[in-house]
């Protein structure tokens, strides 16, 4: 048996690891009660969800995220004792999450509302608008390690710049995310004016995986199970890389950052390998294109490398991350869901202690300028 | 093998857990089913804690479509990625050569023999009303 399996948790060990502080590119915030919102929110819009709730663009009734692997996807032991869902505590989790592990900066990642899947989108930019001022009131405000996000929904354009404009005026959020699921791939024209306001602002572009754009989750519609839904993120972020290089958005606008987070890393080798491939047989497809796909990936997008991939041999993950890049991976742990990934065990291959401070901190250090 | 006493039967109810600190190690202990399993508190995987894992019945299925369940309560099912374990042994069912939860041998014992010794004192009327879980480590 492996020494790993019985080995204690010593104390030398937990401080040699956390010598290294940690920024965690994906820790979810939850809602306590909805009172905490809707003190954010017009009375019109608080009525409108007290009496329609989500309108969701999901083809059934009932096919909403939860309980997926577990209640609010949820790790088992971060219910906080004080009540209320995983992530609606602060002081809980810096008790289960920031303090033990050492994190130095967290970013939020809010999913709560299904904020980016609402029909109604007059309604969806209500809800982005207070939890963008919910993150602040409740989260950085009161943790400085907390850094928080602006949402803006693309497929309302006008409000997503107008939403990034009063936000960007606080000047306290440190990335624009988008949905990773619009009505439309995310290269497409209709989203620029976003992309180019990000990259006016300097602030990256934050894609998590998530939401209901109205189109099933995979290319051969909707999956009967949620082992196979959960592929499915890996793939619609395939999907989205392959459109926002080909349609040419990184040629466009060279200094914008993207950020693919809980996309995980795996696919990247693969779907740049093809891009490039095919890229040497149909570049008169894509004249707009002025270099090999792979170029752009390398220069213009970062991965948060939860769920990390768990090939049976240890060697096989330190290929993948050689593929990919040490330069283009960004820790994130996921908390509180279910398939959280501890720093300290997470990476099963030995790293250099080079490549550990580039993926665990001074990658993120210097994309969200920390 | 050290022995040791950790709790009353009575202090761990039916389907629950206690961890209990034994030489250094948090080791958890499960009530199922009348029995007593032990195990060392920490997922082989990345650490979580087993406490906090759902008890689960070992569900199987010989073909698409038909599914079973058997020996209810003695899976266990870890709080973070859901990795099965089974209690009697800590055995993973997805990966059992390489992967492996260190269990340790478990007594129920009444106080009755436990204080049984070769000394002999003045004595007093004892009377048993419940049985010590033991560890063996």
């Amino acid at each position: 048996m492996s020494d790993v399996i019985d080995r204690p948790i010593l104390g030398e060990q937990v401080a040699a690891q956390s010598r290294l502080r940690i920024i965690d590119c994906d820790v979810h915030p939850s809602i306590h009660a909805h009172a905490d919102i809707e003190q954010f929110m017009p009375k019109g819009w608080q009525e409108h969800l007290r009496t329609y709730g989500s309108h969701l663009r999901t083809p059934y009734i009932g096919t909403t995220p939860y309980p997926r692997s577990s209640p609010l996807i949820a790790r088992r032991d971060a219910w906080p004792p004080t009540g209320g869902p995983p992530g609606s505590d602060l002081d809980f989790m810096r008790k289960q999450h920031l303090d033990p592990l050492d994190i130095e900066y967290g970013i939020l990642q809010v999913l709560d509302l299904f904020i980016f899947s609402q029909q109604n989108l007059e309604f969806g930019a209500a809800i982005q608008r207070a939890i963008n001022d919910w993150q602040l009131a409740f989260w950085s405000d009161r943790e400085p390690r907390l850094k928080a996000s602006i949402l803006a929904g693309q497929d309302d354009t006008e409000f997503a710049i107008a939403e990034i404009e009063r936000c960007a005026k606080i000047g306290r959020y440190v990335q624009i995310n988008v949905c990773p699921r619009a009505n439309e791939p995310l290269g497409r024209r209709r989203y620029w004016p976003i992309y180019a306001r990000a990259q006016e602002l300097g602030l990256p572009l934050g894609i998590h995986v998530g939401g209901y754009g109205g189109h099933a989750p995979t290319g051969s519609g909707w999956p009967s199970y949620y082992v196979e839904e959960h592929q499915s993120n890996a793939h619609t972020m395939a999907a989205q890389l392959k459109s926002l290089v080909l349609e040419g958005v990184p040629e466009r606008f060279p200094n914008l950052k993207i950020v693919f987070i809980e996309g995980g890393f795996g696919w990247i080798p693969s779907a740049t390998w093809r891009m490039d491939r095919h890229f040497e047989a149909f570049r008169s497809e894509v004249p707009h294109l002025k270099r090999r796909p792979s170029e752009y990936v390398k220069e213009h997008f970062w991965f948060t490398t939860q769920p990390i991939d768990e090939p049976d041999e240890a060697k096989h993950l330190r290929s993948l991350i050689e593929w990919v890049g040490v330069d283009r991976l960004l820790f994130s742990s996921d908390y509180p869901h279910w398939d959280f990934d501890d720093p300290r065990y997470a990476f099963k291959t030995p790293l250099t202690e080079t490549e550990r401070r580039k993926i665990f901190n001074g990658n993120a250090r210097a994309l969200y300028k920390l | 093998m050290a022995r040791h006493i950790v709790a009353r039967t009575s202090d761990i109810p039916p389907g629950g857990n206690k961890v209990f600190g034994v030489e250094g190690r948090d080791i958890v202990v499960f009530h199922v089913n009348g029995e007593f399993f032990a195990l060392l508190n920490r997922c082989p995987h990345e650490g979580a804690p087993l406490a906090k894992a759902a008890c689960v019945a070992r569900l199987t299925s010989p073909e698409p479509g038909v599914y079973q369940r058997s020996r209810v309560g003695e899976l266990l099912r870890c709080p973070w990625h859901g990795w099965e374990f089974d209690m009697r042994n800590g055995q993973s069912w997805f990966d059992p050569q390489r992967v492996k939860v260190r269990s340790y041998p478990v007594a129920v014992e009444s106080g009755g023999e436990l204080q049984k010794g070769p000394y002999v004192a003045e004595t007093f009327p004892v009377h048993v009303e419940d049985s010590y879980v033991i560890i063996e480590t």
